[in-house]
């Protein structure tokens, strides 16, 4: 039996495993103790049960328990990593090379940086997605601190070269700082192999719990260090103080163990779910894949439908829960930078959904969103004027459109 | 974001969708918006000999409330004179499908929409086109 909306948008959030909230059921009632709490038994369970916790989520990277800095979610992990190191190696330089199709949490904090007098190379992406290695290694100068690269892009999923960028970042003795936040007990990603100096990723994005993410600092080879963000009683060894989200963290330690024990079989279920999605969806006359598909993490997929606009196409695939690259709700009417940064057209960019694929996702719900999906473009493309133009053979772009 | 019932029973029963024939004299046409801000209308109109408007159809690339915003335009439109399609005011649509503040350009289109059409049927009428309100952009 299908049950509506069908969830399709698993890039922006995750249902929490039930194995997951069985695991944090306990210190979320019963075991509440204070994990600093040095003296008394509540604390040390607490205490131990965050260990324990931390030793789940380094075996699923391949680090030490000692380098997981626990954070509120993977945007506090990339404040406190750019931001972070800036004030910890200022002394050594200034500058920061990050590429245009970064997530905000990581784009604004470049910018926080910048008004603070550091320098931030932005650099461009090819139509894939993909970053261009010569220009890395090309905008790399004295001042450098850090190169901060996504992982996996959140909005197509492409897989950036990891071990290509940490090699290039090595060999220059510049910090290299991943967000992955999408690729973290998604793909298998690697910490030592990877060569990542720092690393954030999240709960929610991996069936974990909301508010709880972490930030991976590099112990050995070298010894990285940031200058903590938030004050106050020098929890995890001084780089992020507050209280402990013990059910939180419980929590991650759960999803990662999990992640690393069933990701095999998910994946491959989520990549046959994610290519007959694809395949259907393609045989929709000029519609396209969006991104890198070689590249790419397994449980998304983003496509435009040409001549039909994203908002409007949403509203009619109200059955699915997805996301669209267009914005019309925002002031600005810009739709996505991360398409516009592939070389998309504006028009492109304003048609296209992405569907995000989990564990719990099933083939029937997979069909029943293929058909719906059918639907609601063949209805709108008959509501659109761009659409009977093409039609007739009327280039678009021979049309002086109005200043908007 | 929440559509009105009626943004909703808009998007979903569409009113008036179509085309006429441009190259009728009696016919104007207004094509407004583009395709790089995510709204494209095209609005519609078949003019009779006493300045009536007996037919309206439109077209459009947007939103939901884009599409409703011209959808409602057309039913307004039929019935009424030239005249009177002119004093349509995108405030009157915004009131009438409880669009939100950031919607209000999806009526500011429509009207637009409705002034071009209007002025293409008076140009090829031998009249001279109105100025278009250009302080909404």
């Amino acid at each position: 039996m299908l049950k509506f909306p069908i969830y399709l948008d698993n890039n922006a959030t995750t249902k929490l495993d039930p194995r997951v909230l069985e695991a944090m059921m306990p210190y979320l009632t019963e075991t509440f103790g204070n994990a600093a709490s040095r003296n008394h038994a509540f604390g040390w369970q607490a205490e131990e049960a965050v260990d324990y916790a931390r030793e789940q989520i380094a075996s699923l990277i391949n680090c030490s328990p000692k380098e997981i800095i626990f954070t509120s979610g993977a945007t506090e992990s990339d404040n406190l990593a750019i931001k972070g190191v800036f004030e910890m190696y200022a002394s050594k330089g200034n500058h920061i090379i990050t590429l245009t199709t970064e997530h905000k949490a990581v784009l604004d904090p470049c910018k926080h940086i910048e008004k603070m007098g550091g320098k931030v190379t932005y650099l461009q992406v090819n139509s894939e997605g993909l970053i261009d290695l010569k220009q890395l290694e090309e905008a790399i100068t004295d001042k450098t601190i850090l190169i901060s690269v996504m992982y996996a892009n959140n909005e197509i999923g492409v897989i950036q070269p990891i071990r290509e960028i940490s090699a290039i970042a090595r060999k220059h003795g510049v910090l290299f700082f991943t967000d992955a936040t999408q690729a973290v007990g998604k793909i298998p990603v690697d910490v030592e192999a990877d060569g990542i100096d720092l690393m954030a990723f999240s709960g929610h994005k991996m069936y974990g719990p909301k508010g709880v993410g972490a930030l991976y600092v590099r112990r050995k080879n070298p010894r990285v260090k940031v200058t903590a963000q938030m004050d106050g009683g020098g929890h995890e060894r001084g780089m992020r103080s507050g209280t402990l989200n013990v059910p939180g963290i419980v929590g991650l330690g759960k999803a990662a163990e999990v992640a690393k024990q069933d990701m095999e079989k998910d994946t491959a279920r989520i990549i046959a779910m994610r290519d007959r999605l694809e395949k259907e969806l393609l045989t929709i006359e000029e519609s396209y894949v969006n991104g890198s598909v070689e590249h790419r993490l397994p449980h998304v997929s983003n496509i435009s439908f040409k001549y039909v606009e994203g908002e409007g196409l949403m509203m009619g695939v109200k059955d699915i829960a997805v996301s669209s690259g267009s914005a019309c709700t925002s002031a600005s009417l810009e739709p996505s930078y991360v398409l516009k940064a592939l070389g998309l057209s504006d028009d492109l960019a304003h048609s296209s959904l992405r569907f995000g694929f989990s564990r719990f996702t099933t083939e029937e719900e997979v069909d029943y969103a293929i058909g719906h999906v059918k639907e609601a473009v063949a209805k709108l493309r008959e509501m659109s004027p761009l659409w009977e133009m093409f039609k007739e053979g009327i280039d678009l772009n021979s049309i002086e459109w109005a200043d908007h | 974001m929440a559509y009105s019932d009626k943004v909703i029973d808009h998007y979903n029963n569409p009113r008036n969708v179509g085309t006429l024939d441009k190259a009728k004299t009696s016919v104007g046409t207004g094509l407004v918006g583009a395709p790089e801000c995510g709204d494209v209308m095209r609005l519609q109109i078949e003019v009779d000999e006493n300045q009536i408007i007996t037919d309206a159809k439109f077209k459009t690339f947007g939103c939901g409330s884009a599409i409703a915003s011209s959808s409602l335009a057309t039913e307004w439109l039929k019935g009424k004179s030239v005249d009177e399609a002119l004093t349509i005011d995108n405030m009157d649509i915004v009131e009438e499908l409880a669009l939100p503040p950031v919607k209000i350009h999806c009526s500011v289109l429509a009207e637009d929409a409705i002034k071009s059409a209007i002025n293409d049927y008076r140009v090829k009428n031998g009249l001279p086109a109105l100025e278009m309100p250009k302080s909404h952009h």
